[in-house]
């Protein structure tokens, strides 16, 4: 098919120019999307000399599904399931902050029962837990280390197994809903939950044996990828990537939002401890060190659900749920804290009768936190790419909504 | 640093003309820019100690709907050295030819955080960035039809002669 040459299509004829020369002198090379190490459906086009890259092209957009359309014509309450499905491996956080949203837009954000904000909390934590097992095991498989990847499926496999308790699904939830939740916790959760954790204490020291002080694993993954504090910050990057360049930078911290400004737990940051701050390597211990501080807050809020805030017979999660999802027109931001990054949900509300948003941008963190790539991969070495893009840890569900 | 604050800083160093307006009807207030100068707004509030904005959250294209005929840009700025947060407002009146899309400045000159949310709003709502170095089709074909985000946007049935079920 021709295209009619605008300056609409320039920039293409320029990328189409590239490309077109550089397979003459050098070699472009596709990787992708369906290489394992991309983590999902990611086409990566090098372009390459020998074994050095000098440029990455990221395409991306094989799992987009229009999320912002969609939010277009759907109620609120009705695309939370779809929130569910931004970054799949962490479900919870995206309703919550879909949720959050909704209810400081409604006014009833300081309404909602501590029970339920703690609840929120544990099964938030539970998510960042499996996520970041999931970054870190499968990080271990791109570096050629197997045995973690399993080790922590198995764990993984222990808290899909709870929250599949509690709301009915293994990994798209539906659980956290506009004012309340789907339903209370099930009787015996916070018991099994407690279980879980002492089993999965010593089992994270085993694997900072096995992985983290592994000197394979230092040697390939410390000096490689080194993301400048300036750079993360002006490339948008936030989470574990720019905490891993040595920033205390934490949204649960900052804005302290829902039941966080009562739990006490530490931001990790990356200190180059192996090599560089702010390469692989403190990526991924900041993921290590996210884990043990999600533990801590798992357990002081188990100790709160356990005592002052017991189930009780007459306990409603749905007792505060609006019967009408219809906030007054105005525009809201809202940021939080997912497992990747700083997740943003902004709403544009345009009439006080309505239950449909006008618009809806979603702002992903695995979005900016990819978009680094381009500057990460210039002049590195094919197999330091693979180390660097397992290391961003991004879940193309988000990256392309 | 307050709202005011910000807004006092802009004119001081711009002008009144800079500043079309003001949005504080929710939480979170909003200053319309006008959109020639959203560049230089966006370097000056990034560079002055006094407010260094140095992340860009969040930038959203708006289609404001086929009545309006009016896009816009709203930019989500935050500053982590002082924990403020500012949302800037762009928009202008465009028809909806797709052959003469509405164009801003582009920002990524200031934050290349802007580059890939430039592509995909110039890929979803047809926005054309001035000054972006590489504004190809982001998440959709790139010889796709048309601006799915749009108001008045009509399902395509075929791609490539193939039916689109």
């Amino acid at each position: 098919m021709e295209l009619q040459t605008s300056k609409y299509n320039l920039a293409l004829e320029r990328y189409q120019k590239k490309i077109a020369d550089a397979s003459v002198e050098d070699m472009v090379l596709n990787m992708g999307p369906q290489h394992p190490s991309t983590h999902g459906v990611l086409r990566l086009e090098l372009i390459t000399d020998g074994e050095i890259v000098k440029e990455v092209i990221p395409h991306i957009g094989y799992l987009h599904r229009c999320f912002e359309k969609h939010a277009e014509a759907l109620t609120y309450q009705q695309t939370i399931p779809f929130t569910d499905r931004m970054d799949y491996l962490a479900s919870m956080n995206n309703s919550h902050a879909w949720v959050m949203g909704i209810e400081r837009m409604l006014g009833i954000d300081k309404d909602i029962p501590k029970r339920i904000e703690y609840i929120r909390v544990l099964v938030c934590e539970l998510n960042r837990i499996a996520s970041h097992l999931i970054a870190i095991g499968t990080y271990g498989i791109d570096i050629g280390a197997f045995t973690p990847f399993l080790w922590c499926f198995r764990d993984r496999e222990h808290i899909m197994g709870m929250l599949e308790w509690a709301s009915g699904s293994r990994m798209l939830y539906n659980y956290i809903w506009v004012g309340g939740l789907f339903y209370d916790l099930p009787v015996g959760f916070e018991e099994r939950c407690r279980e879980f954790v002492d089993y999965f204490k010593p089992k994270m020291v085993e694997l900072n044996r096995l992985l983290t002080d592994n000197q394979i694993f230092i040697s390939r993954t410390a000096n490689v990828g080194v993301l400048p504090l300036d750079v993360a910050i002006n490339y948008g990057c936030s989470g574990p990537v720019l905490r891993g360049s040595g920033l205390k930078y934490d949204l649960r911290r900052i804005d302290n939002y829902s039941a966080y400004p009562e739990l006490e737990f530490d931001i990790p940051i990356g200190t180059g401890q192996m090599g560089t701050t702010g390469d692989c390597w403190d990526r991924y211990k900041v993921r290590v060190d996210e884990v043990d501080q999600s533990v801590r807050i798992i357990e002081q809020c188990l100790d709160r659900l356990q005592k002052e805030l017991k189930r009780t017979p007459d306990f409603d999660p749905r007792a505060k749920l609006p019967r009408k999802l219809t906030p007054k027109a105005q525009d809201y931001y809202i940021r939080c804290e997912g497992t990747k990054g700083e997740l943003g949900f902004y709403f544009i509300h345009d009439s006080d009768r309505k239950e449909i948003p006008f618009r809806v941008k979603s702002r992903g963190p695995s979005f900016c936190n990819l978009s680094v790539l381009e500057e990460l991969g210039k002049g590195v070495l094919i197999a330091d790419l693979i180390a660097t893009i397992g290391s961003l840890d991004f879940v193309l569900g988000e990256v392309d909504r | 640093m307050s709202f005011d604050d910000i807004k006092q800083l802009l004119i001081d160093k711009f002008g009144e003309a800079v500043i079309v307006g003001e949005e504080r009807t929710g939480m979170q207030p909003a200053l319309l820019i006008d959109a020639e100068r959203i560049a230089d707004v966006c370097l000056e509030l990034r560079n002055n100690p006094k407010t260094y904005f140095d992340f860009l959250s969040c930038l959203s294209g708006v289609d404001y709907g086929v009545e309006a005929d009016r896009f816009g840009v709203v930019y989500h700025l935050s500053s982590i050295p002082y924990n403020l947060q500012l949302v800037l407002k762009v928009s202008k009146e465009a028809g909806r030819d797709l052959e003469e899309l509405p164009s801003f400045p582009s920002i990524t000159s200031v934050y290349r955080a802007a580059d890939w949310h430039e592509r995909e709003a110039f890929d979803m709502l047809g926005i054309y960035f001035e000054g972006h170095p590489d504004l190809r089709r982001l998440l959709m074909p790139d010889d796709w039809e048309g601006y799915p985000l749009r108001k008045d946007y009509a399902n395509a049935e075929y791609y490539k002669g193939i039916k689109i079920d």
